[in-house]
């Protein structure tokens, strides 16, 4: 059997006790690091309140040897992997469920908190009023991807949020090796778009609602206009970027008095 | 050095006048007598002393070059000559004539406006005189021609006034078939040379004489004469009668372009960007006060300057502290000396504008071929055209660890200084592997690595380089990436023949405007909506997005196309380079986030699937054919045919002149290594011989298999060549 477990949002003690079970039962239990990490806490400290030992897989131990390093083995024994957040939100597993399938091996979710509700939590933002999310990507051979641009414009045209994902990247990157982007980065990117398509839709007085470490004993978040948040401080990952669209008076009111936003950006 | 001084000031002079300047020069089949030629033009043009030149080999700078008595590298002079009362100042490139440095030929010529080119009275026109005037035609270089050693007709085989006036008639009748045969076009607008005008000149390099029509009209002195002298052994006198610079700078001068009329016809040869820019109009006027334009074509090493890059100036004006751009590089490179050079001394200068061939220092990024400009997005120039590509390999290391540095530091010297020189590391065995044109090349290579910079190595025995390429159709075969959230759809099929070549000459280009690429392509047979689908051709190998409005292809193909380069670079079969590929995108599905189809997920997904589709498509390798000539004695043939024979190879042609039979064969290089040694000893010596690259040619079928097997295991591959299975899973 195949389980895969969220570690939710921050640290070690955010996984489920559900997780900390299956954690204990598994034959073997494997950390996939590469869509997300956890940036309160590191391997030793999980392996020693978990109680087990930990092996990391990288990205071509799931993407290219799926079978011969974890799927073979799951036909006979309990396997546990263990996925920041909860673990299907990142999509690159649906295949790893897909083949487990293949093979006739059943797959367990055991869920945990994910940057997807968290986010929209901590945005002061409603969330069934959210549009599809999107995300920046650090430029990859100077070209800077239209998709988030798209994205944002087809909400912004029903009037709803748009929830931005910022890039991390592992040492694979040859560009931008290891890098977590900044709110800061993810905004001088929007710019860039904008300058390239000209279509009036990323200002200087769009409103943005930026927010630092959720999950953490320290989140922040931040609301001002983009030309305010381009040099606003954050402080240390992970970030992520909320561009709201049309806005609810609870929305409104919630953005200036809990997230700082200028009144005039409410009305 | 008062003169020294004079002549130094002149040039600073002359540089200014674009009327006054010749860009020039001297092209030969080995051992017709250029470097002599240049030597004994720049001593009667005062640059060095009479008593140095015909001695000194003066152009001969390499140790090396003197030793072997052949011309290695381009090397640079500038010389004044004065003419019907006016001074020209006349850069001179002098070129090597082995073909195995062919590179540096087509180098030179795309500096220079005109060339010289000498043949040897006896000989007459050889292989590698049809090579280099093809190279010069190819550059709108103008052609005068010089036939050299006219004094060995009269004094080794003896023959009369009669039979000497014919055996030179031929000699130019020769040339011009082959100008005729290259160009018909430029041969009917005057490119034809005619010793009736003055394009034609006769004399000994050697002994210092020449003349022409103009000066047998000025100096009394014609064919008779020259005849009597040489009969008599009368040389210095001839030479001091009718000495050899004269008519030759006068020819060079009368019929040369300078560079404001080279110019209006060679940028849109050379250049194909377009010519309604600034830069375009600048270069076609020659104008000083334009943006800066020069095209790199050398860089050597100076102990005290270091890298110091050679080229034409064809716009602006160039001077200490200038800020440029190497188009392609991003930062800017702050020009520090810049120079003409006079020998082998570089003068500085404060500033040199258009026309001139310069010298700077400073060009950190510039590569030989590099343009250098201080407009904003220039387009580069054409890329040099070689002739031929590295067909030869060895593997070198250095005898000592701790030379390692050394040799790394060495090797990337080398190769950026000769581009027909490839130099890649051998990441599973630590060797460097050097490619290049033939066994010479590479063993001075090897020699100046051990005698002029002092590392001992140890060598590998030559080896073929192969290409691998398809003879079917194949797909569309599908590629995922990794986390197989993209997929790519593309079918490979042979590129055709004739496109291959074009490709190879460099009449087809992804820097052409795109209307005249796609016209020559449907000349060929390409269909027009292929024509218009090119994207990429790399090496002789060319990309197609057949598909049609997928979102976000755009931002992806860059990587897209990494994938095309990886592959094509070192093919699956054996991973040696591949040839004459049509590759064809014909669906793509993309992830919408970018994060999801990064460099990581592309590249690989592309590359396996045209791999596996290569696989698919009948791959086979192909293998380099030199041409081969070679003159013997009648008595000796059975023995030079017989060296041909036993190698694979094949005669295309004999001929016989007198009592010397000529032979044109041609056979695989990996049949030739040690050909030298064999011919000689085959016939006592007598054969006069030379090869030059021919192409590529289908590897037999019954030695595919074994070759590619032994590269596979050289190369640490697992033996067997992989199935398309390997590359994509299902």
């Amino acid at each position: 059997m195949l389980t895969l477990i969220g570690l939710g949002l921050y640290d070690e003690k955010d996984i489920t006790l559900k997780g900390i079970d299956a954690v204990q039962k598994a034959d073997r239990v494997y950390i996939e690091t590469y869509t997300s990490t956890l940036t309160g806490t590191n391997l030793e400290t999980m392996q020693e309140i978990y109680k087990r030992e930990i092996l990391p897989l990288t990205r071509e131990d799931i993407e290219l040897h799926a079978e011969e390093k974890i799927l073979d083995e799951a036909k006979e024994r309990d396997i546990a992997i263990l996925i920041g957040g909860d673990p299907l939100i990142a999509t690159t597993h649906v295949d790893l469920r897909i083949r487990a399938r293949d093979m006739g091996i059943p797959v367990k979710i055991i869920h945990a908190a994910s940057i997807s509700s968290a986010a929209i939590s901590l945005s002061c933002l409603q969330n069934y009023k959210f549009g599809r999310s999107t995300s920046i990507a650090f430029p990859q051979r100077g070209i800077v991807s239209e998709a988030p641009y798209d994205a944002l414009k087809i909400n912004t045209q029903h009037g709803l949020h748009t929830l931005m994902y910022l890039d991390v990247t592992d040492e694979t990157n040859t560009e931008h090796p290891n890098q977590h982007m900044t709110i800061n980065q993810a905004i001088e990117q929007l710019q860039i778009l904008e300058e390239k398509r000209d279509e009036n839709l990323i200002k200087e007085d769009t409103l943005g609602v930026g927010i630092a470490r959720a999950g953490s004993d320290e989140p922040h978040v931040h609301a001002d206009y983009l030309s305010g948040l381009r040099d606003y401080d954050f402080g240390p990952p992970q970030h992520i970027l909320v561009i709201p669209g049309k806005l609810h008076f609870m929305e409104g009111e919630a953005l200036v008095k809990l997230a700082g936003a200028p009144s005039t950006a409410t009305k | 050095m008062a003169r020294y001084e004079k002549m130094v000031d002149k040039v600073k002079d002359l540089m200014n006048k674009p009327e006054n300047i010749r860009n020039i020069g001297i092209v030969a089949h080995i051992d017709h007598g250029k470097t002599t030629l240049t030597d004994n033009l720049l001593a009667g043009a005062g640059m060095i002393s009479k008593e140095l030149a015909g001695r000194q080999l003066f152009m001969d700078f390499d140790e090396q070059e003197q030793a072997r008595g052949i011309t290695i590298n381009a090397a640079n002079v500038s010389m004044v000559h004065e003419y019907k009362g006016s001074e020209y100042l006349i850069n001179l490139i002098d070129t090597p004539g082995h073909v195995d440095f062919g590179g540096d030929v087509t180098r030179a010529m795309r500096a220079v406006d005109g060339a010289v080119v000498v043949v040897d009275a006896v000989e007459g026109t050889m292989p590698q005189t049809e090579t280099v005037l093809r190279q010069a035609i190819r550059e709108g270089v103008r052609p005068t021609l010089f036939v050299n050693k006219v004094d060995r007709l009269i004094n080794e085989l003896k023959v009369d006034k009669q039979e000497m006036q014919t055996r030179l008639s031929k000699v130019i009748e020769n040339v011009n078939k082959l100008i005729k045969g290259m160009s018909e076009e430029r041969y009917n607008a005057g490119w034809r040379v005619d010793p009736a005008d003055g394009s034609v000149a006769f004399g000994s390099a050697l002994y210092n004489w020449a003349i022409s029509l103009p000066t047998m009209e000025k100096n009394k002195i014609g064919f008779n004469e020259v005849y009597d002298y040489c009969n008599q052994g009368n040389i210095k006198e001839l030479a001091e009668k009718c000495p050899l610079h004269e008519a030759l700078l006068d020819m060079v001068i009368m019929h040369l372009p300078n560079p404001l009329e080279a110019q209006k016809e060679r940028i849109g040869i050379i250049w194909h960007g377009d010519s309604d820019t600034e830069v375009g109009r600048s270069m076609g006027n020659c104008d000083p006060a334009g943006p800066v334009a020069l095209m790199v074509t050398d860089i050597t090493t100076d102990p005290h300057a270091g890298e110091v890059a050679c080229g034409r100036l064809f716009s602006g004006t160039i001077e200490r502290g200038l800020e440029t751009k190497v188009v392609g590089m991003p930062k800017p490179n702050r020009l520090q000396q810049v120079g003409v050079f006079m020998g082998a001394d570089r003068v500085e200068v404060e500033r040199i504008p258009a026309g001139n061939i310069v010298a700077v220092t400073g060009l950190r990024d510039a590569f030989v071929g590099s343009t250098v400009t201080s407009a904003e997005d220039m387009v580069a120039f054409e890329g040099v055209k070689y002739v031929s590509d590295p067909v030869v390999t060895e593997a070198i290391e250095a005898k000592s660890m701790k030379d390692l540095p050394k040799l790394i530091e060495v090797l990337r010297q080398y190769s950026k200084e000769d581009p027909t020189l490839r130099v890649e590391i051998n990441e599973e065995t630590g060797e460097h592997l050097l490619s290049g044109m033939g066994e010479l090349h590479l063993e001075i290579v090897r020699y100046r690595i051990e005698n002029e910079k002092g590392i001992p190595i140890t060598a590998s025995p030559p080896l073929v380089v192969y290409r691998e390429t398809v003879q079917t159709h194949a797909g569309p075969i599908e590629g995922k990436s990794p986390n197989k959230h993209n997929r790519f759809y593309v079918e490979v099929e042979p590129l055709e023949s004739s496109v291959v070549g074009l490709i190879k000459s460099g009449d087809i280009s992804m820097n052409m405007p795109e209307l005249e690429r796609r016209k020559k392509l449907m000349e060929l047979g390409m269909s027009k909506e292929e024509a218009r689908k090119i994207i990429e051709i790399h090496e002789s190998n060319m990309f197609l997005n057949m598909t049609k409005g997928i979102q976000y292809l755009n931002e992806t193909m860059e990587l897209i196309l990494e994938g095309f380069h990886e592959i094509v670079d070192k093919g699956p079969l054996t991973r040696e380079p591949c040839q004459g590929i049509k590759v064809k995108l014909v669906d793509t599905k993309l992830h919408e986030d970018a994060i999801h189809r990064g460099p990581a997920q592309v590249i690989p997904a592309v590359r396996q699937a045209i791999a596996a589709a290569i696989i698919t498509a009948n791959p086979t390798l192909l293998e380099p054919i030199m041409s081969v000539f070679i003159q013997v004695p009648q008595n000796q043939m059975g023995n030079a045919t017989r060296e041909i024979q036993g190698r694979r190879g094949q005669i295309l042609d004999m001929t016989t002149e007198g009592d010397t039979v000529v032979i044109r064969a041609k056979a695989p290089v990996a049949e030739l290594f040690g050909f030298a040694g064999d011919i000689r000893s085959a016939t006592e010596g007598r054969a006069i011989w030379n090869t030059e690259v021919m192409g590529f040619e289908i590897l037999p079928q019954n030695l595919c298999n074994e070759v590619a097997t032994q590269t596979r295991m050289r190369k640490g591959l697992k033996k067997e060549v992989p199935k398309a299975s390997d590359f994509i899973s299902s």
